[in-house]
């Protein structure tokens, strides 16, 4: 009850409401976040010695912005906040974190897991000279560093998130070379019913296409990527695209944003022993919740991107019904209505959701059409080549399997970047359904962690690694 | 590999587990001529097998092991040669380093004991240890160097000798969990969980941390424990470290062990073993246990301090209370062999194992002295 240990992972849109929610029961949570300032990725808060305004950094999203930083920094007493902080493994009931080179082990009754998403990416041939960015990384320069990833830049994928960087490139003063979409127009008609489900958003996006295209930006749809033109010494040169018409073209530029909308950071949930369901429509793995976020593991609860792609907005909603969710099985006195609520927001949240899903498909397609040399996981070098003769002449029909004799998936990013396309072109190169491939298991670190790490002086030995 | 719908596969030999041990065995039954039935539970080579640390290391161990430790390292000399497949074995040397003057001379005497056995070892002082060796830190007091030793890559070697066995005619089936074993006159009947029957006069049992669930089939248990190894890896380093490196001490906080792989990350394990769950196929790192080994790795190669941590794993390894294997014939049941509770220190012997158990099974008897190995130790009365 009052002395329940509950941990937020996260401090984003889902995150921040989470743990206002646990604050306003009384409970001080624990609120663990990677990185220095709060926000997430979405609203990510701008170093101290800058001075942007939050109309330059978040554009129509303003308010939501600074009503996100607001809510937090009015929490600030009331929780216990822990920035630059990795949680870099959870065993049953611990948390382990690591901070500025010391670790510690934090018990917990209640975990909500609120890590995100990063970009979505499949790989295209070139992709892994300098000058090529995720969308994220893109966006990430710009609000907090104030830099461009180059002088003219091309944008290239699918989603949301390719419109709304490349027009953050362009309120920036960037030169955006293009924007190109691999989804047909033709889908964003047909997921028109589902993506109704919030026609304010939906409206926003128009407006922001509309925008790009009013500054002389060329937007284009239905392109298949054909390769990332460049040298290993100059790095980017160009985009070589086949364009909705049939002909290849090459799109000068010194960068490319690259990024096939997101997939959500589930390394934590992976390592809390959650379980995982192959989802269809999106093609990838997400870990089983129930309506309100409560995960397989009981005390262990997913909300925002980190466990289904909803948006900021739905990011919000879903950390604060997670939030209810972890006081009600504490034995917190919670109103069905304020849960109920919670639920039909994130219901419609999750319409807008499936309408995205379908309107900027994961190209799966690409993944058989890659070239043999076409770098898959850029951590260990590894190519399409090498992963497919993998699966045909040694076996390797399960990602695992396969990651054991490719490497691919075994470098600094454990496969977090490649591990989605890396199943894509196992199931390709055999012919089986992406799904039979499964998935790379997740292993700690979350993130690489230094060996001159040492635990925190008060840290007591605890019991850990007994099966859930 | 994949399963095939006939009721029953015969042959003159079935191993139940594809780890090294059962792999090897079914290969090298291969190049004596015998029929091999290889059965897997998951996958070839996927549980200890596949995630142990990858060392080729003879020094240390006990010593009536090293006449079956030499013949495998023989055989390691030319793995790929045999298999065709290159499972990364590099005779890099190993160096077994301690830290206090007593300990100085265990490793001496194990030096002078071990040349018995044919294994030369090289003890080296301290300050010629810091010449040879620059990265190693400074607080070893001394090192005993194995040449010819080095390491492999545990990914790659069982199911290189899968394959291989396979290549050459062994009939392997993955993914064929066995429920019972059994003699029925002249023959072993194993039958899989799903109904599937094999059959043959002859059956090795090499099935690991589930060896004992089937050797009690036989009335013959064996009192093991299962345990996981704490494994980690780096972030990939400029290529220095060449030899294995481990530390001999009775400490066991203080055991640490490192090897360096050309591409650059460094592989390390040791200490505290973590918990391992057999009927679940699980086994895990314990945060506290990969924690214990930072300073330890730091104290073995300091130049390591800042070095990122990328992945920890763990398997599950089945451990017997003398710390030796079962490896030889039943004490009960003719025709029956086992090979299997390696403790955490089969992955070198591997290879060896197969070719003993090939000759045992084909000849009847081995060259190699597997006494101190029989399963009759354990038996009451």
């Amino acid at each position: 009850m009052a002395g329940s240990r509950v941990i937020v992972v996260g401090a984003g849109p889902a995150g921040v409401r989470a743990a206002e929610i646990l604050a306003e029961a009384g409970l001080a949570p624990i609120v663990i976040n990677e990185g220095s300032r709060d926000g997430g990725q979405i609203y990510r808060r701008q170093p101290d010695n800058f001075s942007r305004p939050p109309s330059k950094l978040y554009g129509t999203e303003a308010a939501k912005a600074t009503a996100l930083h607001a809510a937090f920094d009015g929490l600030r007493r009331r929780v216990d906040y822990r920035p630059d902080t990795l949680a870099w493994n959870v065993t049953p009931g611990v948390l382990h974190t690591v901070h500025h080179g010391q670790t510690q082990d934090i018990p917990f009754d209640a975990l909500i897991v609120c890590s995100g998403a990063t970009d979505r990416l499949m790989p295209v041939k070139g992709w892994n000279l300098s000058g090529t960015y995720s969308l994220g990384a893109a966006q990430i320069a710009l609000k907090a560093q104030a830099v461009s990833i180059g002088r003219r830049v091309a944008f290239l994928g699918t989603g949301p998130l390719l419109y709304l960087v490349a027009s953050q490139y362009q309120a920036a003063g960037a030169e955006v070379a293009g924007v190109f979409d691999t989804s047909p127009f033709a889908l964003r008609v047909k997921a028109l019913p589902k993506l109704l489900a919030r026609p304010a958003v939906l409206a926003k996006g128009l407006a922001l296409v509309a925008k790009l295209k009013r500054a002389g930006i060329p937007v284009e749809t239905g392109v298949t990527p054909v390769e990332i033109a460049g040298t290993p010494d100059a790095g980017v040169s160009g985009l070589v695209l086949r364009d909705r018409a049939g002909r290849v073209r090459e799109i000068a530029c010194d960068a490319v944003a690259l990024g096939y909308h997101l997939r959500p950071e589930t390394q934590l949930a992976d390592l809390a022993r959650c379980d995982f369901a192959f989802d269809a429509e999106s093609r990838q793995w997400l870990p089983t919740i129930d309506a309100d976020g409560r995960s397989s593991v009981p005390g262990v609860y997913l909300a925002g991107d980190g466990a289904r792609i909803l948006g900021a907005d739905g990011a919000e909603a879903a950390g604060a019904l997670a939030a209810l969710a972890a006081l009600r099985d504490l034995g917190h006195d919670v109103a069905d209505g304020r849960i109920d609520a919670l639920r039909r927001d994130c219901a419609r949240m999750d319409r807008f959701r499936r309408g995205l899903v379908e309107a900027f498909p994961w190209p799966a397609a690409n993944a058989a059409a890659l070239p043999d040399e076409t770098v898959v996981c850029r951590c260990e070098a590894i190519t399409a080549g090498e992963l497919r003769r993998v699966a045909r002449a040694m076996g390797a029909t399960e990602a695992n399997r396969a990651k054991a004799f490719s490497r691919v998936g075994m470098g600094r990013c454990q496969g977090r970047y490649c591990g989605q396309a890396g199943a894509e072109i196992i199931a390709a190169a055999i012919d089986t359904p992406v799904e039979s491939v499964g998935r790379l298991r997740g292993q700690a670190p979350v993130k690489p962690f230094s060996l001159s790490a040492t635990p925190l002086a008060d840290q007591k030995g605890t019991e850990q690694g007994t099966p859930a | 590999m994949n399963p095939i719908k006939t009721p029953t596969a015969q042959a003159d030999v079935i191993v139940v587990g594809g780890g090294i041990m059962g792999a090897a065995s079914a290969f090298f039954l291969r190049q004596r001529g015998r029929s091999v039935i290889l059965l897997e539970r998951g996958l070839v080579g996927q549980q200890a097998s596949g995630v142990n640390f990858g060392n080729v290391r003879r020094q240390g161990r006990f010593l009536p092991q090293l006449p079956l430790a030499n013949r495998s390292r023989a055989i390691w000399g030319r793995l790929n040669e045999l298999l065709g497949e290159d499972a990364e074995f590099l005779p890099t040397g190993h160096i077994r380093i301690c830290y206090r003057d007593e300990q100085v001379g265990v490793l001496e005497q194990y030096a002078k004991d071990a040349r018995t056995y044919g294994l030369d070892l090289e003890m080296i002082g301290r300050n010629a240890l810091r010449e040879r060796f620059p990265f190693i830190g400074p607080e070893a007091l001394a090192g005993s160097y194995s040449p010819t030793d080095g390491h492999a890559n545990p990914r790659l070697a069982a199911p290189a000798f899968g394959r291989a066995a396979a290549r050459n005619g062994a009939q392997v089936f993955e993914n064929t969990e066995i429920a019972v074993v059994e003699k029925t006159g002249e023959d072993f009947l194993v039958s899989a969980t799903d109904g599937r029957q094999f059959r043959a006069p002859a059956l090795l049992i090499a099935a690991g941390a589930w060896g004992t669930h089937l050797s009690s089939q036989f009335g013959e248990p064996v009192p093991q424990s299962v345990h996981g190894p704490q494994m980690g890896v780096t972030e990939p380093l400029p290529y220095r470290i060449q030899p294995v490196l481990g530390v001999s001490t009775t400490v066991t906080e203080e055991v640490v062990y490192l090897r360096q792989i050309p591409r650059g990350n460094v592989i390390f394990g040791g200490g505290n073993r973590g918990p391992a769950y057999p009927d679940l196929r699980r086994s895990y790192v314990l945060p506290t246990n990969t924690m214990n080994q930072l300073p330890q790795l730091k104290r073995l190669v300091p130049a390591l301090a800042n070095v990122n941590i990328i992945r920890v794993w763990s398997g599950i390894e089945a451990y017997l209370p003398d710390d030796r294997p079962v490896m030889g014939p039943s004490s009960r049941v003719p025709g029956l062999y086992y090979a299997f509770g390696f403790c955490g220190h089969g992955f070198q012997l591997g290879p060896g194992v197969g070719d003993v158990m090939a000759e045992l099974i084909d000849a009847g008897a081995t060259s190699t002295p597997l006494d101190p190995f029989s399963i009759a130790r354990f038996l009451q009365g």
